[in-house]
């Protein structure tokens, strides 16, 4: 696929067009502080979004498969799920990348050209639906979290209402069932 | 007939926020991004103003009469009582160092939560309203109009400060930019807009104990249920003793370690250290919280919640307090008691009673912090310790903001560890010690309902825990504070599951040589350990021998 070839040779400019369409949707000064601050420590989130767009780029000019793109993917929708963004606007990144495709592809023109175009954008599309997936299993998760935590309070709360005294029917099961030593339901 | 606009055109939506003056952009109330207001019976059990119903989510807050009056009478207050307040509000020179150093602003990338602009967000009234060139040339000089609009700013932005004054480490100026947070949340309090998370537990505090206003009976009976696990765990029936009047030692930690998940497995590394040394200590049912939810409320409500714990000292008659960990309980004593009161003159300077070790520093405060304890217990050599107990453990500790950047308290935690774990892994160096990030949900922010921006805050800590996670395999981020043990829990749940949360005390409870123990095939928490039973527990571990009854 001869499109692949000219975005693996354009790489790095369509990266950074990648990028800096992802950092422009926030606001202020933000954008220019994501793509300038090199420390990855100090700028988590520009490091998170450019480690995860390039292994997305790399996956999805080598066909890699969805297993491989999900945690490059997830790299960027867990942040973007809790951020100031409607659902929408979260995931809206990964389309970004066709309009790029299109600007990036060297100035040829052909039915090859358009078939192999079409074949790129199917891959984006399948990335989106991961996209969406992938949001919706962090908001879960983020209410999952509330909810366990909510429950912690009740249960430590129960569990000193309902211990039987040592030695009392029911203590020793009482012990062991006790959910101090569970995993935790939500890990 | 227009053309049909083709799919790139179509494809050109701009996401692109708006350029507009910070001014002109309103706090956005998403739910999940900020907590519920405080409920009109803590108002009034608190004796605060403008008790009522209200939601930040209503478009009508039910500002009280005059409250714009109120408001700036009570920054002209401040503004004479504290002269720090007063040059934060005039030295900012707006150089940008604090910008880029809030965990909320690197989680969040909005540009209100650059500490500089959150502080803005109060110097334009102070500029507007008691500056000459503010009076004059008004927007020219950076000041605006108080409106309602403003307050819902404040509302917005100054509970989304943790307080945790990482930006202050790097002000060239020394500007406590969460001492402008601080302010910030006084003067809310004045015209009734403040939260429920922070003013009840501050109200139960004050009534009962505690921030969960768990009565005497309940607390006690709490213990005791711990006393029933360290047995089943380590085969040894402790004995705690509560308000024993004439104890050498009263011990205060955070409720959180009697209740909480995971607080409670640091609660019994407590326990079984004292039962271990038979240590005259005693617990309080009345002084049975550590934490000061004052601090997030006023300077009046943090000296009536600090004073309480000295009270009980002296009505106990015990010579010294001793601390557990605690994040804000610490930074109250270290840098804001000394400002409310002469001291507690019936209390001594504390005095290890197993090593001799005078603790000079704290002649001020009576009161010093578990982790010093144990350091001196191990650095004189007077603990057992097995650290293959906590072999399956490969650990890494976070810094609370408090102790760390409010005590300077970095060295005492980690020989802790080193002494009790054999696996200990730094996060990067500029994400611990003073420059530690916060856990997101510091100040009263831990609750459920502002779940979503606690993950945004606590984003900077986590990705440092990932990458450590990554390159050393650590599974389990020790720290020394409640409301870190409580939120780091929540947080690692979202960011990076493989990691758990623990206490550094937890761990010596796991590590610590008791006379007459079990086979101890369980760590506190009851998972099973790799340790062979038949084996004979080493020498005592620790590093070379302190002069015993030298100074700490």
């Amino acid at each position: 696929m001869e499109i692949t070839g000219i975005l693996k040779e354009r790489k790095k400019d369509v990266l950074d067009r990648w990028f800096q369409e992802v950092a422009d949707t926030y606001p202020g000064e933000t954008p220019r502080f994501l793509r300038n601050k090199a420390d990855r420590f100090a700028n988590p989130l520009g490091h998170a979004v450019r480690q995860g767009l390039e292994g997305l780029l790399n996956g999805l000019l080598s066909g890699a498969g969805d297993d491989e793109l999900a945690p490059h993917l997830d790299e960027i929708v867990r942040i973007r799920a809790v951020q100031e963004f409607s659902p929408s606007e979260a995931v809206r990144f990964v389309f970004q990348l066709k309009g790029i495709v299109r600007e990036e592809h060297g100035g040829r023109s052909g039915e090859a050209l358009a078939d192999e175009l079409s074949e790129m954008e199917t891959r984006i599309d399948r990335l989106a639906l991961l996209a969406f997936d992938n949001y919706m299993s962090c908001r879960e998760r983020l209410f999952e979290i509330r909810v366990k935590e909510l429950k912690d309070t009740i249960s430590v709360q129960a569990r000193n209402t309902w211990r039987p005294a040592a030695g009392e029917a029911g203590s020793e099961t009482f012990q062991k069932r006790n959910d101090r030593r569970g995993k935790d339901e939500a890990r | 007939m227009a053309a049909t606009p083709k799919p790139e055109e179509l494809q050109q939506i701009d996401y692109t926020p708006p350029e507009k003056e910070w001014m002109e952009v309103p706090p956005s109330f998403k739910p999940g991004t900020w907590c519920y207001a405080g409920k009109p019976q803590i108002l009034e059990y608190l004796g605060l103003p403008n008790p009522r119903k209200w939601s930040p989510a209503d478009e009508d807050w039910k500002f009280p009469d005059n409250w714009k009056n109120t408001i700036l009478e009570g920054i002209r207050e401040r503004l004479l009582k504290f002269r720090s307040f007063h040059l934060f509000m005039d030295i900012c020179v707006r150089c940008g160092a604090c910008a880029d150093k809030c965990h909320f602003y690197l989680g969040s990338g909005d540009p209100k939560n650059m500490p500089v602009l959150r502080a803005e967000l109060l110097r334009s009234i102070y500029r507007r309203e008691f500056t000459l060139t503010g009076k004059i040339f008004k927007k020219m000089a950076g000041g605006r109009e108080l409106t309602e609009e403003v307050i819902k700013e404040w509302f917005s932005y100054f509970y989304q400060c943790t307080e945790c004054r990482r930006c202050s480490v790097f002000c060239p100026y020394g500007i406590d930019t969460a001492e402008i947070t601080m302010m910030g949340r006084e003067l809310l309090h004045l015209i009734g807009m403040n939260t429920n998370w922070i003013l009840e537990p501050a109200a139960n505090c004050y009534r009962m104990g505690n921030h969960l206003g768990i009565q005497p009976h309940a607390f006690k009976d709490s213990l005791l249920g711990l006393v029933e696990d360290i047995e089943m765990e380590t085969g040894i029936k402790v004995d705690p003793s509560f308000n024993r009047k004439g104890a050498e030692i009263l011990f205060i930690t955070p409720s959180a370690d009697v209740f909480a998940m995971p607080a409670i497995f640091t609660m019994m590394g407590y326990m079984m250290l004292f039962h271990h040394l038979d240590l005259d200590v005693t617990f309080s049912t009345y002084a049975s919280e550590g934490g000061n939810f004052g601090l997030f409320t006023s300077h009046e409500m943090q000296k009536r919640l600090n004073y309480k714990m000295y009270a009980e000292a002296k009505r106990l008659g015990v010579k010294w307090i001793l601390g557990g960990e605690c994040g804000h309980m610490w930074r109250v004593i270290h840098q804001y008691m000394g400002t409310h009161w002469d001291g507690c003159d019936e209390l001594e300077v504390p005095v290890s009673p197993v090593t001799g070790t005078r603790f000079e520093h704290a002649k001020f405060t009576k009161m010093i912090h578990i982790c010093e304890f144990t350091a001196d217990l191990i650095k004189n050599n007077k603990l057992k310790l097995n650290p293959k107990r906590n072999d399956p453990y490969r650990v890494t500790f976070h810094d609370s903001c408090n102790p760390a950047r409010g005590m300077g308290f970095f060295e005492e935690p980690r020989y802790v560890i080193e002494n009790v774990a054999n696996n200990f892994f730094e996060m990067p160096e500029n994400t611990i010690r003073e420059q530690t990030f916060c856990c997101g949900a510091g100040t009263g922010l831990n609750t459920d309902e502002f779940m979503e921006m606690r993950m945004r805050g606590g984003y900077p800590r986590a990705s440092a825990l990932k990458y450590v996670a990554g390159k050393h395999d650590v599974n389990l981020m020790a720290t020394i504070c409640a409301i870190d043990k409580a939120t780091l829990d929540a947080l690692v749940k979202y960011w990076i599951p493989e990691v758990e949360i623990g206490g550094v005390h937890e761990l010596v409870g796991n590590a610590l040589e008791m006379e007459g123990q079990n086979d101890r095939e369980t760590n506190l928490r009851g998972e099973p350990l790799p340790v062979e039973p038949s084996e004979s527990p080493p020498a005592a571990e620790g590093g070379e021998a302190g002069a015993e009854g030298g100074e700490a």
